[in-house]
């Protein structure tokens, strides 16, 4: 199945470093499930938090000019792995609703916005075009023995009125596509749990408190490994695990996987193209365990 | 417990300017704390979030814009997804940020130079450029020491760029940067 590309696909600045093994795993798992993507020609960056905490208009600006490439290159629906990116592009959208926000906003681009275009986040495209029940029948190793925290981060869906996904307080898509291949959820109180955010670098206190409570329950539920869809809480709970040990006295051990990996291992794709020897937390042990019997008691 | 005399500090044009930037009525918030509850990061705000809604309520102006919690906000949508009242709490936290700066107020300087660093970085490439922005962030806040020991771990996976990705179209980005301050001040 080769179809034609039907979504704009925004990358986002992390992808091209710190998650570039989301970025890599995005697009292989994409091309295996028929998911066509066509990257926006010279995207920006959309601001993120720093952009909406000096001004609105600013924000909307920085993302309109992404939608504005997307709908010249002949899209209607932009596609983006980051959930920093997707709440910029979507509340960029939401907020241009209003003629008078969108003027202000158009006087600050070279080309102009006039609206439809829409933003779904790749979890959303992957989990209700192809949906969990396709994504089983596509597996080649299930991930029988692994148990995962599963962790949405805050702004996935929320708030409920511009993200238009999924549950805001108890989202289920990462749950629904991890059982289709196979892994057993860990019931987590905390998915839509704040990590510490972008304060990792003038404030790790803030994150080193809020992340251990994330690794501390993960614990907790004895979940082996999280699975997640955000580059910011991946790099809290991943390369910031050391200094959350560090602050708490702590021995968390616990991989951070990205959700389009653990698709990607299940789909039996290359190594190579899941970034797997990126994770901070070597996830070799619990891979290596994955499919393999139970001990002799479990199977009784 | 601090006791604030609202007679002698109540102001009203306050009031309808943070009522007008944020598109919020602020009398809606009939302090349940829903807010406060959810809000992970009460533990290091000075004032909690239902606290700075009664302050704007009796137009608290000095208070809320010198106080630490609008720079510790993560705009995590806790507080806007759960308020009974549908109040977007989180659009005022960040309407607050927006005030203080073009007041001159910071009480969190670590976070604004970090945030400033990052958009110069978007100003400067088209996009964010990471080990630049940790590299002017130390040069203008002197903590050296900031995540030292993370850089070998990150560069040795490869997950930092040395060279930032200049797109084609950043004199675009910088010009929106450039008409923002023409129209704005900013």
């Amino acid at each position: 199945m080769n179809l034609a590309p039907k979504y704009a696909y925004y990358p986002g600045c992390s992808g091209q470093s710190t998650s570039s093994e989301y970025e890599v795993s995005t697009r292989a798992v994409c091309r295996a499930l028929g998911l066509e993507l066509a990257e926006i020609p010279d995207w920006s960056c959309c601001g993120s938090t720093p952009a909406h905490t000096v001004d609105h208009v600013l924000s909307a600006a920085l993302a309109a000019r992404n939608l504005v490439l997307a709908k010249e290159a002949g899209f209607d629906t932009v596609v983006t792995p980051c959930p920093s990116c997707l709440t910029n592009l979507k509340t960029a959208v939401h907020r241009m609703e209003d003629p008078d926000f969108m003027d202000k906003v158009n006087k600050l681009l070279d080309r102009p916005f006039h609206g439809g275009v829409q933003v779904k986040s790749v979890l959303q495209v992957i989990f209700e075009d192809i949906g969990p029940a396709r994504l089983k029948a596509m597996v080649k190793k299930p991930l029988s023995g692994l148990r995962l925290a599963p962790y949405y981060g805050c702004i996935m869906n929320r708030p409920p009125d511009v993200m238009q996904f999924d549950d805001p307080e108890n989202p289920i898509s990462i749950d629904k596509l991890m059982e289709a291949l196979g892994a057993e959820v860990a019931p987590f109180p905390l998915k839509v749990e704040c990590c510490g955010a972008s304060f990792g670098v003038a404030r790790k206190d803030v994150v080193t408190q809020l992340s251990g409570k994330l690794l501390q329950m993960a614990e907790t539920v004895e979940a082996q490994a999280f699975v997640t869809a955000c580059p910011l809480c991946q790099m809290n709970l991943d390369l910031r695990q050391g200094q959350v040990n560090m602050a708490a006295k702590t021995k968390h051990n616990l991989p951070v996987f990205y959700y389009t990996q653990l698709i990607g291992v299940a789909l039996g794709l290359a190594e190579t193209d899941l970034g797997l020897d990126k994770l901070i937390v070597s996830p070799r042990g619990i891979l290596a365990r994955i499919g393999q019997k139970q001990p002799a008691a479990a199977n009784q | 417990m601090q006791v604030i005399k609202i007679s002698h500090s109540k102001n009203t044009d306050f009031m309808a300017q943070v009522e007008r930037e944020s598109g919020q009525n602020l009398s809606l918030c009939y302090q349940c704390g829903n807010c406060t509850a959810g809000c992970p990061y009460t533990f290091v705000y000075d004032i909690p979030v239902s606290k700075i809604m009664r302050l704007l309520q009796t137009g608290q102006k000095d208070a809320v814009l010198s106080c630490h919690s609008i720079w510790l906000c993560a705009t995590c949508e806790s507080c806007t997804t759960r308020c009974p009242n549908d109040i977007d709490v989180a659009r005022i936290m960040d309407v607050l940020r927006h005030m203080a700066r073009r007041e001159g107020r910071v009480a969190e300087r670590t976070v604004k130079v970090f945030w400033d660093e990052f958009l110069n970085s978007v100003r400067k490439h088209g996009r964010a450029f990471e080990l630049g922005i940790v590299a002017s962030y130390v040069g203008k806040t002197g903590r050296f020491w900031t995540d030292m020991e993370l850089g070998p771990k990150a560069l040795l996976k490869g997950k930092l760029a040395f060279k930032p990705h200049d797109i084609k179209g950043k004199q675009e980005v910088a010009k929106i940067f450039e008409r923002f301050k023409e129209e704005y001040g900013g």
